[in-house]
């Protein structure tokens, strides 16, 4: 290991390690946390994680005793909604893991997937764009089928197989999302610009939820433009402990929209919009990189504020907007929060208020709705055990509710709850996983078909 | 922390034995995050811990424990703020999380037996959905357990009217030093065969054995229930108008006090409207039926303004009431957002003696250049100074030190004691001489002495070493 690594390890460990002195270990978080919830385990706690990262700064303890319960937090932040005292878990858990990134030696497997699935693909539009049209043509060729057929992928990697398994058709590569031009529908006064965010995974395996987000918005008023040159929102390697990366997507991203010139900036996956909202915090805290260069640092701090004002969920946006006549929906309809949209932007009511508006449709709250269902980004993928138990508690929860529609606003809870419905065998019993936007874009469909 | 040397690799297999072998861990971080509670700035390391899942388990752990004279610190969730599960000498930490089930609601007999990992909130939802009520009623009910309330004798927001955790104790089942088993008390509402030994384990801070189980008094759910606040603009009024509540004859449910600083806090947090710059706020709620509860809080609304509230406010629903509650309940990690360090006391006088406390605690701060915000259970006369600090600041800290000296000297001096419901743990042993006279402390002594000859229940706990020198604070 270089100096400069050990280093920078420590400098990202200072700042957590400083951080963590505003815990008085009163515990109100634990009740809030999946992974204390299922284990009853301090060290899978909010507060025994805290209490490793501070015994790990003050080096009673060495990084590589502590990486196993980082690795196990799903990075919810349920925590930092209970706690009075207003400790901010997610920056300490950030800057731990960028410090365990720095320093730990993982196994080769887990190193290729962070550095290659995490660092390049998810980091680079272009190879992005490559990844959907290969997931495009492994759908087109039938070699899924041959896969599905052969069971290879459970085998192989049993979470990915799962996830495989309930993908939905990814649409051509060529079907970009763009603006149609629209905004100037007669009779829809117009309500602003719209630059729309579309998302690394989203854009690969659910591109269609998109193409309805924008539907709706163009539905309701707005004028929607999709940046060229945008690409993944960077909380994947944040989370990831990624951060100097985290932080280069974040300047491309700031850079995109600002040539658009929009009102908002619009996302529908609450983990996203989370991070999108938070460009500032990351862009004032990053410490190396650049070094000596202060005023460029204050600079992009200052892009980053006026790009996260500007920032909304797709439910912040439409909660309360005129829509068109929307066409009746049958069923009962429960919610999931996505966390990051509940607990890091703080926005409950406006996605249940959209709901509400849909007609035919019988809202039922989901008992532990604010609980995390087990996605965490790619925890599903990393922590396939613990995700797991977490998804049938919560599939439990679904299946007492009678729902017939369970409304999503975040890409890896969407993906996780079809996971989820295919394996507690609701989906057989006729229960469809939506994102709100797919539900709003279906009833306005349906309202111009009867209005017609 | 600790220097202990872990343990023999021969009486961890025997541990792993009795509870199997996930229920034994020794890895260095998981036993790190078992050597804290919410104590500030104690810290141990427990050489392991152990997770049992029934009585027949911890009965043979202890015994193990015995043999090898092996300290045995039992410890719940560690919410408790006296230092009192926190392994100062090694051992093993026993958590008995995993004994967390409700055994029986008796509704014949009003009582609910349960294993001491039960968390409290857990008990109050269960009794109160078949219209039963669990009065005991701490400040960290949402994740603490049974079992530590009944080891610290809890109290909380309803300690007034309803008492503390040891009087809806009737029975329990008990793990001694020997790792022998016994049960004391039961159903029976009226027991008076030999000592009464439950009140005896109740409160006794895990020195004295290890309860296993419990057999606690359920009421029936209160019909009704009204919170109103009151606000002043003087620290006094507000603790005249406790006085003259209690005077004119009423018990309310609960009679919480909050100054300026704790109200600023809390708002800040949880947004529930309560008003900024007032000198002190008190909340109010009265429980029972309908009639009464309205009279009696409109009385108590009536007796504030007379002693000089600017504004009372009582709750329109039920759920206003709630809010205004959980406000209360986050006083303390609120507080935590001002400065790195919390120190939270536990000071109690006689209730008439309010308003004397209120300003010796002040009059300390001032002298000794310290911030004290208080807030705690005005109507009962437990009060919680809570001094925001940096512990890593040792001038400052001295100084902390030196004013919760006098707060105390405050507290005994107006007949009071050094702990309502806290416990006495770490925090606290060097000052129980002030409150107990030498010959007390001998019987008490001499009880842990019989019950524990080796010493290896939560060693180091209530009774301070000989010689040491008195002090709330320790550095880290």
């Amino acid at each position: 290991m270089t100096g400069t690594t050990q280093r920078a390890a420590s400098d990202w460990l200072d700042t957590a390690g400083d951080l963590t002195y505003r815990c008085i270990r009163c515990g109100f978080c634990l009740p809030a946390c999946p992974t204390y919830g299922q284990t009853l385990l301090e060290p899978e706690s909010p507060r025994g994680r805290i209490a490793l990262v501070r015994a790990a700064y003050e080096g009673m303890l060495s990084l590589s005793d502590v990486a196993p319960h980082l690795d196990l937090c799903i990075g919810c932040r349920a925590c930092e909604t209970a706690c009075p005292a207003g400790v901010p878990y997610g920056a300490i858990l950030e800057q731990a893991r960028a410090a365990v990134e720095r320093q730990v030696a993982r196994p080769w497997p887990e190193r290729l997937v962070r550095a290659v699935g995490i660092g390049r693909i998810l980091g680079s539009p272009r190879w992005l764009r490559l990844g959907g049209w290969l997931l495009w043509a492994y759908q087109a060729t039938g070699l899924q089928r041959v896969v599905r057929a052969t069971g290879l992928l459970q085998r192989l990697w049993p979470s990915l197989g799962r996830l495989e398994a309930v993908l939905p058709p990814v649409p051509a590569p060529w079907r970009k999302a763009g603006s149609r031009g629209a905004g100037t529908r007669t009779g829809v006064p117009r309500r602003g610009r719209v630059a729309f965010f579309l998302g690394c995974v989203q854009e690969m395996a659910l591109a269609d939820v998109s193409r309805a987000a924008i539907r709706v918005l163009e539905a309701a008023g707005f004028e929607v433009v999709v940046p060229q040159g945008q690409g993944c929102c960077g909380a994947v390697h944040a989370h990831a402990g990624q951060l100097e990366q985290a932080v280069r997507q974040a300047r491309r991203n700031i850079e995109a929209f600002e040539r658009v010139q929009a009102d908002y900036v619009v996302n529908i996956a609450g983990g996203c919009g989370a991070q999108l909202k938070e460009y500032p915090k990351l862009l004032a805290h990053v410490r190396d990189g650049d070094r000596g260069r202060d005023p460029e640092r204050q600079r992009w701090l200052e892009r980053a504020r006026r790009f996260a004002e500007r920032v909304r969920d797709f439910s912040e946006l439409l909660a309360d907007a005129p829509l068109p006549p929307m066409g009746r929906l049958e069923g009962v309809v429960t919610y999931q929060d996505s966390c990051h949209l509940r607990h890091v932007q703080r926005v409950v009511e406006p996605p249940r208020r959209l709901l509400r508006r849909i007609p035919g449709l019988t809202y039922v709250e989901l008992p532990e709705a604010d609980r995390c269902c087990g996605a965490g980004g790619i925890y599903n993928l990393t922590q396939p055990e613990m995700s797991e138990q977490v998804l049938d508690r919560k599939m439990a929860h679904v299946r007492a509710t009678g729902a017939t529609i369970l409304a999503v606003a975040n890409t890896p809870c969407h993906l996780q709850l079809l996971v989820g419905a295919r394996k507690s065998g609701l989906d057989r019993q006729g229960l469809r996983v939506r994102h709100i936007a797919e539900l709003l874009d279906e009833a306005i469909a349906r309202g111009r078909v009867s209005g017609d | 922390m600790s220097k202990s040397a872990p343990l023999d690799e021969r009486i961890l297999e025997e541990l792993r034995q009795i509870v199997g072998p996930d229920g034994v861990v020794i890895d260095p971080a998981e036993r790190a995050v078992y050597g804290y509670d919410a104590t500030p700035g104690h810290r141990g390391r427990p050489d392991a811990v152990v997770f049992p899942t029934s009585t027949e388990q911890v009965r043979e752990v202890v015994a193990l424990a015995a043999r090898e004279r092996v300290p045995v610190i039992p410890r719940g969730s560690g919410t408790n703020l006296s230092g009192g599960t926190v392994p100062v000498s090694g051992g093993i930490v026993l958590a008995l999380t995993r004994m967390n089930r409700i055994l029986e609601i008796d509704e014949a007999n009003l009582t609910a037996t349960v294993e001491p990992g039960v968390i409290t909130s857990q008990l109050h939802r269960a009794v109160e959905q078949r219209g039963l009520f669990y009065p005991p009623d701490p400040g960290s009910q949402a994740i603490s357990t049974i079992g530590g309330n009944l080891a610290e004798n809890a109290g909380g927001l309803r300690g007034l009217k309803y008492g503390v955790t040891g009087d809806y104790v009737m029975g329990l089942q008990v793990v001694l030093a020997s790792g022998q088993l016994i049960e004391t008390g039961g159903k029976n509402v009226k027991d008076v065969a030999g000592y009464d030994l439950t009140r005896l384990f109740v409160g006794s801070e895990g020195t004295l054995g290890v309860i296993t189980r419990a057999t606690l008094k359920l009421l029936p759910l209160p019909e009704h229930r009204r919170v109103a606040l009151a606000i002043f603009s003087q620290l006094e009024a507000a603790a005249r108008a406790v006085s003259a509540i209690i005077a004119a004859h009423i018990i309310p449910a609960t009679l919480e006090f909050l100054d300026r600083g704790t109200v600023e806090a809390v708002e800040d947090y949880a947004h529930v409207g309560l008003p900024a710059g007032a000198e002190a706020v008190l909340l109010l709620a009265q429980d029972g039926p309908r009639e009464a509860v309205d009279r009696e809080i409109e009385r108590m609304a009536e007796i504030c303004r007379r002693e000089g509230a600017g504004e009372v406010h009582v709750a329109a629903s039920d759920a206003e009431g709630d809010r205004l509650m959980a406000a209360r309940r986050y006083a303390l990690s609120a507080l935590a957002r001002r400065r790195p360090t919390t120190i939270l006391e536990d000071a109690t006088v006689p209730r008439s003696r309010l308003a004397e406390m209120v300003r010796a605690i002040q009059a300390a701060a001032e002298r000794h250049r310290v911030e004290v915000c208080t807030f705690g259970h005005a109507g009962d006369g437990n009060l919680h100074p809570t001094c925001l600090t940096d512990e890593r600041d040792r001038e400052e800290m001295a100084r902390v030190e030196a004013a919760f000296e006098e707060i105390f000297e405050a507290a005994v001096r107006l007949g009071g004691t050094i702990t309502g419901e806290h416990g006495v743990g770490l925090a606290k042993r060097e000052y129980l001489p002030w409150r107990l006279s030498p010959a007390t402390l001998d019987v008490m002594r001499a009880v842990k002495q019989a019950l524990d000859p080796q010493g290896i229940l939560n060693p180091g706990k209530i009774f301070a070493e000989q010689g040491r020198r008195r002090r709330v604070v320790h550095a880290a």
